[in-house]
Order: C-alpha cells, then sequence, then structure tokens
C-alpha cells in the first residue's frame, strides 16, 4: 500500500498542454515533410503531363535523391553532433579515382580496390576527426582544409599516374558484374525499375535513425552537439563519439562513389564537387540545426528527396535549369528561418 | 590507530591549483562527512568552482592530495570521480536544453537491452525511472519527452539533483544552483539538498549567497581569493559573523557606504519624483478647469 503512493504519480492536470498535434509540430522533419508534399504536388501539376509522374520520372528523381541522401544522412548525425564536414565531396572523388586506377592502371580486383578505398576513406574521417576534438578549431575550417588538399591530391596524383583526369573502363575488369549487382542494377516494381542505390538509402537512413534515437550513442550524438561540456561532465566519451561521426560520414562518401563509379563506370578528377554543400543543405531543410544538438536523419532524407524532385521536376517542367540553384537557395532560407523557430519553442522561452 | 568516526566520505589536504600565472587556489583544506550539508561560500573569483572542479575529477590539483574515505586518489577525468559516487550539478552545464528530460536524466548511463550489437537504448524503461526518481524528491513532471529548455531553472537543478542521487552519488557537489533563481525556486532546490542530505548524502553546496546557505548548512568552509578563512560548525558563528567574513570587513565597510550613498541618491530622486507628481497633478486640474469651462457654453 505504501508503495502505491509513490509508484504512480497522480495524472497532472497540465498534461493537457502537451497535446499530440503540437507534439508532432515540434518534431525536427515536420517542416521537410510538408515541404516533399507541395514540392511534389507541385511539380505534379506543372510536369505531371510531361513525364514526372511517370515511373521512369520517379526514378530519375528518386536516383539523385538516394546518391545525395547516402550523404545527409550521416551529415546529419555529424550535424547533431555539433561538427560539419566540407571534405566528403573531396572524400567521394578520391575515393572514386582510387578504386578506379588500381583496378584498372595496376589490374586490381574491383573489390580489393575498393576495399583499400574505403580503408582510405575511415582513415580520412578518423583524421578528420582527431583535428577537431585535439585542436578544438571550428571544423568548419578544418575539413575546409581538407575539402583542398584531399581534392588537390586527387588532381596532382591522377596526372602524375595516369596523364590524364579521367579514368575509364571499369566495365571491364574482374569483380566488376557482382560490383554492378551490388551498387548499380535496377529493380523492376511495377511497370518500371529502379536503382539498387534508393535500397542504399532507405537502409542508411533507417540504420541511422535506429542508431540516433534507439541506442545510448545516439543519446551521445545529441548530448555532445546539445552542450559538449555537459556531456563530458557526465562521462559520455565525446571524442570517440566525434571521431565515429566523422568516420561515418566519409564512408557514405565512400559508398557514393562507389555507386558512380559502376554506374558511369568510371570516374573523373572532380566527382563529388559541392556534395558537401548539398548534403548540408539537405539536412538543413530536414530540420536539423546548424549549432547541434537537434535534428534527424530521417529529415535529412526527406531533405534529400526535395533536392532531387527539385533538380529533376525543373527539367520536367521545360524551365531553365539555372533556376535550380534559386530554388535551392530560397528553400535553404526558408529551413533555417523555420528550424529557428522550431529549436526556440522546444528549447522554451524561459530560462 | 582506534578512531571510532569513520574518515569522511571526501577531503583535501593543502590544495593548490595554478593555471599558469594565476593562482586560482592555494592551500585549501576541507572535508564532507556523511549526512551533511558543508556550504563553500566566497565571493566571485574566490576559487569555489576550482577547489570543486579538483572533486570531480574535472582538474588535478597543483599541489595537495584528494582522499576518498581516507585514501588518497587521483581522479583522471570525471567518469572516475562519478564511479566513485563523487556527483556534480554544474552552475549552468546542468542539462541540456534540446534534450529531454528522459534522455537528459541519462545521459551517458542509458539503460540498456538486448545483446551486442543490438543493444539498444531502453527509451520506456529511462521514461519510467525518470519519473518515478523525479516523483520521489516530489518533482511532478508533465511529459518526460519534453525539452529540458522547458522547464524553470529551479526544476532544471532539481532534475540533476534527482540524477545524482539516482546514480548512486554519495557526496553531491552543487556549484551556485539557486544564483539565477527567484525566491520561490531557489525554496525548492533548498529542499532538495534537505532530501538528500536526509537520505545520507554528503553534499557541498557552493554559493555567494549567505541567506541560502545559513539556514541548510551543517559547516561552513570560507574561501578569500583563493586562500581559505577555514571551517566552521554552524555552532560556531552567527549569519553576521560569515558575511562579514566573506566579505572581508574593510570592503563590507566600503560596501556600506556605497549602500548609503545610494539609498540617500534614492531619497533625493523620490523627493524629486514626488515634485514633480504634485506639479503634474496641478496642471492636469488646470487643463481640466479649462475644458470644463469651453464645455459649458453649449451644455
Ligand atoms: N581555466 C582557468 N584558467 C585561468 N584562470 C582561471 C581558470 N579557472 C579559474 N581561473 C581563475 O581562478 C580564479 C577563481 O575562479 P573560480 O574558481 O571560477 O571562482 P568562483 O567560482 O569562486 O567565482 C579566478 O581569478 C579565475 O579567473
Ligand atoms: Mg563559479
Amino acid at each position: 500500500m505504501a508503495t502505491r503512493a509513490t509508484a504512480a504519480p497522480a495524472v497532472d492536470e497540465r498534461l493537457l498542454r502537451a497535446n499530440p498535434v503540437r507534439k508532432l509540430l515540434v518534431r525536427p522533419e515536420m517542416g521537410a515533410l510538408v515541404g516533399a508534399i507541395a514540392v511534389w504536388l507541385y511539380f505534379a501539376i506543372v510536369a505531371g503531363n510531361r513525364g514526372f509522374l511517370t515511373a521512369f520520372g520517379t526514378s530519375t528523381y528518386l536516383e539523385v535523391s538516394a546518391q545525395l541522401g547516402i550523404l545527409a544522412t550521416t551529415v546529419a548525425l555529424l550535424m547533431i553532433g555539433g561538427e560539419f564536414d566540407l571534405s566528403i565531396g573531396s572524400t567521394l572523388g578520391a575515393t572514386g579515382m582510387i578504386a578506379a586506377i588500381l583496378s584498372t592502371t595496376y589490374n586490381w580486383n574491383l573489390w580489393a580496390a575498393m576495399i583499400v578505398a574505403l580503408v582510405f576513406a575511415l582513415v580520412v574521417g578518423a583524421l578528420n576527426g582527431l583535428v577537431v576534438v585535439m585542436t578544438n578549431l571550428p571544423s568548419f575550417i578544418t575539413t575546409l582544409a581538407t575539402l583542398f588538399i584531399i581534392r588537390g591530391a586527387t588532381i596532382g596524383f591522377t596526372r602524375r599516374i595516369t596523364g590524364l583526369t579521367q579514368v575509364g573502363g571499369i566495365a571491364d575488369v574482374p569483380g566488376f558484374s557482382v560490383a554492378n549487382k551490388l551498387f548499380g542494377s535496377r529493380i523492376p516494381v511495377g511497370s518500371g525499375t529502379y536503382p539498387v542505390s534508393i535500397l542504399w538509402w532507405i537502409g542508411i537512413t533507417v540504420l541511422a535513425t535506429w542508431l540516433l534515437l534507439r541506442t545510448p550513442f545516439g543519446n551521445w550524438i545529441f548530448g555532445v552537439g546539445g552542450s559538449i561540456q555537459a556531456a563530458r561532465n557526465v562521462g559520455v566519451p565525446t571524442n570517440t563519439v566525434k571521431i565515429a561521426l566523422y568516420m561515418m560520414t566519409a564512408f557514405s562518401a565512400w559508398l557514393v562513389a562507389m555507386i558512380q563509379l559502376v554506374l558511369t563506370t568510371g570516374t573523373d578528377v572532380l566527382r563529388g564537387s559541392n556534395q558537401e554543400l548539398y548534403a548540408i543543405i539537405a539536412v538543413v531543410i530536414g530540420g536539423t540545426l546548424l549549432t547541434g544538438g537537434y535534428g534527424s536523419a530521417i529529415g535529412a532524407a526527406l531533405g534529400s528527396l526535395i533536392y532531387g524532385m527539385v533538380r529533376q521536376g525543373i527539367f520536367f517542367a521545360g524551365y531553365d535549369s539555372d533556376w535550380f540553384q534559386v530554388v535551392v537557395g530560397a528553400m535553404l532560407l526558408i529551413a533555417v528561418l523555420i528550424n529557428e523557430f522550431v529549436r526556440q519553442r522546444a528549447a522554451g522561452a524561459r530560462r | 590507530m582506534q578512531t571510532t568516526t569513520p574518515a569522511p566520505l571526501i577531503a583535501v589536504e593543502n590544495v593548490s591549483r595554478y593555471f599558469g600565472q594565476v593562482v586560482a587556489i592555494k592551500d585549501i583544506t576541507m572535508s564532507v562527512n556523511a549526512g551533511e550539508v558543508m556550504c563553500l561560500l566566497g565571493d566571485n573569483g574566490a576559487g569555489k568552482s576550482t577547489l570543486i572542479k579538483l572533486l570531480s575529477g574535472v582538474y588535478r590539483p597543483s599541489e595537495g592530495r584528494i582522499l576518498v574515505d581516507g585514501t588518497e586518489v587521483r581522479f583522471a577525468s570525471p567518469r572516475d570521480a562519478l564511479t566513485m559516487g563523487i556527483a556534480t550539478v554544474y552552475q549552468d552545464l546542468a542539462m541540456i536544453p534540446l534534450m529531454s528530460i528522459a534522455r537528459n536524466f541519462f545521459l551517458g548511463s542509458e539503460p540498456t537491452k538486448w545483446v551486442p550489437p543490438f543493444r539498444r537504448f531502453d527509451v520506456k524503461r529511462a521514461d519510467r525511472i525518470t519519473r518515478e526518481e523525479l516523483a520521489k524528491m516530489g518533482i511532478q513532471v508533465r511529459d518526460t519527452s519534453q525539452p529540458v529548455g522547458t522547464l524553470s531553472g529551479g526544476e532544471r537543478q532539481s532534475v540533476a539533483i534527482a540524477r545524482a542521487v539516482y546514480f548512486g552519488a554519495r557526496v553531491l557537489i552543487l556549484d551556485e544552483p539557486t544564483a539565477a533563481l527567484g525566491v520561490k525556486e531557489a525554496g525548492v532546490v533548498l529542499r532538495y539538498i534537505a532530501q538528500a542530505r536526509a537520505r545520507g548524502l554528503g553534499v557541498i553546496f557552493i554559493t555567494h549567497n549567505v541567506h541560502h546557505a545559513y539556514p541548510i548548512g551543517d559547516r561552513f568552509t570560507l574561501l578569500n581569493r583563493g586562500r581559505s578563512y577555514g571551517t566552521f560548525a554552524k555552532s560556531e558563528v552567527t549569519r553576521e559573523e560569515v558575511v562579514s567574513m566573506m566579505a572581508g570587513g574593510e570592503e563590507l565597510e566600503a560596501l556600506g557606504h556605497e549602500l548609503e550613498e545610494m539609498a540617500r541618491q534614492d531619497r533625493d530622486n523620490a523627493a524629486a519624483l514626488a515634485t514633480a507628481g504634485r506639479e503634474f497633478t496641478a496642471e492636469a486640474r488646470d487643463i481640466e478647469r479649462d475644458a470644463e469651462d469651453r464645455t459649458e457654453p453649449t451644455a
């Protein structure tokens, strides 16, 4: 009888204030979900009879979304953890080139080449993380440096080894057919076929969401991004968390590089340029705060979906593709404003 | 060697801490026993935060020893101190505003279920325990998934205290938990401190507000510019003595003069305001009368 009194506190009448609708509104990805529906509706109306709604149209924008989405999901985790990674575009270019040169110029099995590229990516990620945790410098600057170093080195080494800036002929190297199945095949669904990269995208998004919301590591990510000092004080291994996050972004850069390598059966030294910026944009449109501590992997997936739909929708609608950047910039601005509003609601006006 | 009294839960002996040229604290000796509230008092910059950061494993002493249960220890990190039952609630860093109450409560010590690599954060259990533990401290929360930022300052401190108690703290260190709080909120936090003491914890309560410290403290250690004036039991000092030691006699006198000067200025201002007020009233009456004069003929 005595335990009864302490075990179940009486239901507080103030509970009414946190009604389910408002709870839904403060989910980080709500804005992106509404945005994705609005963008789809818009292009369904203006480009619905020009191919946007066909299976082919859908698969083209989903393919664009998938490749960006694989990057954006891990970038979202990193940004929730309070850091940036501007080097992933360069890492994407470098890992694709490493696999291409090893398999064509040096006749390696494509799988061995891909694994070496993966190790390279993970080392780059770990180094990015180490620099950030050891120097405490803003990662915006340190990874900007890595961006240039890796891109420059990729161009330099490629020129020196091959004399060219492009490498092709991946389709002829041993190991290609399995790699093609894994990264480049198309899956028939209904009346059309869809690239397998969509499955990678969904898989990574699910995994990242599970990691973020259902594991201790996920809680540490929020903690590290929310207040690194507070997280450290309660015993969160903050350095390990950050380094692991950088290795994850590098991993997704590698994965996208392999997908693109197989799809185009080659690569060039500039591949992946600007992808780091588009990934950040997708993440922010997905409701993740630039200041860390708040956001979602599903939001990043929705942000990538919006990006893909706009990019391909403009093409289907027959608009000049120059307008794409204007639209992306405008959406970014709107998203930042909404996020700021949501953050203030979530953090509470009270102190 | 037949001591009947148990060794203090935690003690420091002649510790000093330097930051380059800066002497933050010098030659401090202090101890805390189970079931007592030790108040660490001192003005801003006296070295209170530095001292407790030594106890909680954030810094290592430049000189001197730290003893837990009578044995010397070296904390390599806050984690080390935590495992020995020394929990600290920091001034502004008690909680992460954007995270939910339950996630904050278990940050760094998440309850899990399943086996690796599928080990997962048991969100349900975290929610339930958080709710129960807060209820035990008499804190009712609307919803443990609401962000901590939506709580008031006092509630946040209280949640942090409940967390420390739940995770088996034997020593609870509170760095100015009442500094940013209103009178009523501070009262709430003081009540949780009393509860923690009743549960047998040793509490180190840091403040520069004697009115918060004196009612709840059992012993008082006074710091001034990095040095200790010593530790006093409540029976040995009066509130006024504590106040004058905290500020240093001369400084207190200077402060007194300053306050008197401010009061005098206030009086002068009040007088001026009163005069102005009277003039305004008179003016208003004139205007009113004029208006009445004008309206009369048409009425
Ligand atoms: N990390 C640090 N580096 C240099 N000086 C410090 C550092 N931490 C504290 N100090 C100095 O030590 C003195 C005591 O500070 P602190 O312990 O924060 O005082 P309190 O908490 O009593 O206000 C101050 O003069 C402060 O400037
Ligand atoms: Mg302080």
